[in-house]
């Protein structure tokens, strides 16, 4: 216990407060701003007040624009983990040739295109067939962004369940889809549960590509509306703005606290070196 | 025969349905990009109905377009800043430190910065306007200088700050799982000799740790040099002080209608997003 020692002992926690304020202090306008009697771009100890949420749920579109949202990441996060869930699957298990390059060449195009670089072929490719205001059609395009991500991370999980298991199964005359669903994929669950969470954050956030495909404010998902009531008019709406924030980061969190309960989140295996 | 007695056949029509998607979302409209980048294409007006090819114009117009390479310029300084060092260390410092701290602090710690990485884009962007804007926001109040607009007189410092705290978790998840792969004899040792943090991080933890590293700043590079999210922030105002390159293609395309030019420099962006991921391949091959 020398005088050095507590010196750096305390340097290390005032550094670790620092850090913690850094991720915290952005974060307590949701707590307060929403509750303001004059809510505003800053941070400030709230006049309580419930009228702001009043409001927002009669705004006209932030209802619609949450439901649009949940069918839009739905359709999307189911495509893409049972997608990824089969063909991890079956990459796992069949011999490929070249397949760890495909994959990881895959994993690189989706790293590099999903985002921006190929958003006005993906804009003309969408107005051609006619899916501008397709809430289908963007799912769609959202899935195979994260498609190849998705597989190459569940693709591991699938290298470790115990080829033994398949074969007893096989040994009792279960059939390839009767050994996938009773066997497989329940030994995989924590690494399908990662797919999906990750997924769904994913689809749920996702701005750019709602915002470039879905023009028609009735089919706009949260995120895009959020954005709206920002520019809209040349001025914010500060009434409806912090409620409906804080409305839709809500599912994120209460997905983030299940998870971290039931399974600590943690990157279990998946990315390798 | 495999052991879980798919065959070939089956495996094929489990994996078609994914390739297909890829196929038509990812792999098609990236080829397109390289088609359109070589014709005149427009959003509106003649050259929308009938685009023309006109080979390699656009590619030099934009090495010569002054606001194309202020673009390049920038986003190499966000990748650089942002990722390759900020969320880096960061991430890196994080998951070292919480090892030896309270299992509170510890949670705690990781659940704010897990939560700035998983709140919606548009959400993000509100809560960073309200630190950084004028009069009311939280950053004048704390330095006494209410009357700066950061996002205006800084705009390149505050989305570098702002992608720092919106991307580490992703660093801190990494290298927490690498951390726990390394020997913790070794660490041990290495602490009664008595080396020091640094040198310990240095010749003990890192040899084991290389590939995590690479890994994680090639991925956190990809994801900065192709994020969208500046122009939540910014728009790439004022004056094109942080037109990042997703930020300029957007406008460039949609605002602009100059799809031929802007699949151009998407088709640039590309070609530099391979090249960084070569050099990434050659690192980590020469490691073995």
């Amino acid at each position: 216990m020398s005088p050095l020692w507590m010196v750096r002992r305390i340097g290390f926690y005032v550094l670790v407060a620092v850090v913690l304020a850094f991720f915290a202090v952005p974060m307590l306008w949701l707590a307060s701003a929403p509750f303001d009697e004059k809510p505003g771009l800053g941070l400030r100890w709230p006049d309580w007040t419930w009228r702001n949420v009043v409001t927002t749920f009669e705004h006209p579109y932030a209802v619609s624009s949450l439901v649009n949202s949940l069918v839009l990441c739905v359709v999307a996060t189911v495509v893409t983990t049972v997608l990824a869930a089969l063909a991890a699957y079956a990459l796992s298990r069949v011999r490929i040739p070249g397949r760890d390059l495909l994959l990881y060449l895959l994993l690189l195009l989706s790293s590099v295109v999903t985002g921006t670089a190929a958003m006005v072929p993906i804009f003309v490719m969408m107005l051609q067939f006619g899916l501008i205001n397709s809430q289908f059609g963007t799912a769609l395009v959202i899935a195979g962004g994260m498609l190849p991500a998705a597989i190459f991370i569940l693709k591991d999980f699938m290298d470790a369940v115990p080829r033994s298991y398949e074969e007893s199964a096989r040994v009792f005359g279960a059939s390839p889809r009767q050994v996938l669903g009773h066997v497989v994929l329940p030994v995989a669950r924590p690494g399908v549960a990662t797919i999906f969470v990750w997924a769904f954050v994913n689809a749920w956030g996702n701005f750019l590509l709602p915002f470039l495909l879905l023009r028609d404010v009735g089919q706009q998902p949260a995120a895009v509306l959020l954005r709206t009531l920002y520019d809209e008019g040349g001025s914010a709406n500060l009434t409806v703005i912090p409620v409906f924030s804080l409305l839709y980061s809500i599912p994120v969190v209460v997905l983030y606290l299940f998870v971290s309960k039931r399974y600590g989140f943690r990157f279990h295996g998946g990315i390798k070196s | 025969m495999d052991s879980s007695g798919l065959g070939v056949r089956r495996a094929v029509g489990f994996v078609a349905p994914a390739l297909v998607l890829i196929g038509v979302f990812l792999v098609f409209p990236a080829l397109w990009t390289l088609y359109i980048g070589i014709t005149d294409y427009q959003l509106t007006g003649p050259a929308a109905a009938d685009p023309q090819v006109v080979g390699a114009d656009n590619l030099v117009e934009a090495v010569r377009d002054p606001l194309f390479t202020n673009s390049v310029w920038l986003t190499a300084l966000f990748v650089l800043f942002s990722a390759v060092i900020g969320q880096n260390v960061l991430g890196f410092g994080l998951a070292w430190s919480l090892r030896s701290v309270s299992p509170w602090l510890r949670r705690t710690a990781e659940g704010l910065v897990l939560l700035s990485w998983i709140l919606p884009s548009t959400v993000v962007a509100f809560l960073w306007f309200a630190v950084l804007s004028r009069d009311t926001g939280t950053l004048g109040l704390l330095l006494g200088s209410p009357q700066t607009s950061w996002l205006v007189e800084y705009p390149m410092t505050s989305l570098i700050i702002f992608n720092v705290w919106r991307g580490t978790a992703f660093s801190m998840l990494l290298y927490t799982s690498a951390l726990a792969a390394v020997p913790p004899s070794q660490v041990e040792t290495a602490r009664l000799v008595g080396a020091s943090g640094w040198q310990t991080v240095r010749d003990v933890v890192f040899p084991h740790i290389r590939g995590h590293v690479l890994t994680n700043t090639l991925l956190i590079s990809l994801w900065t040099a192709n994020d969208f999210t500046p122009f939540l922030l910014t728009s790439g105002g004022p004056n094109h002080r942080s037109e990042v390159l997703p930020v300029l293609i957007y406008r460039q395309a949609l605002e602009g209608g100059q799809l031929g030019y802007a699949s151009a420099m998407s088709m640039l962006l590309l070609v530099g997003n391979l090249v960084v991921a070569l050099v990434y391949l050659r690192l980590l091959r020469r490691r073995a």
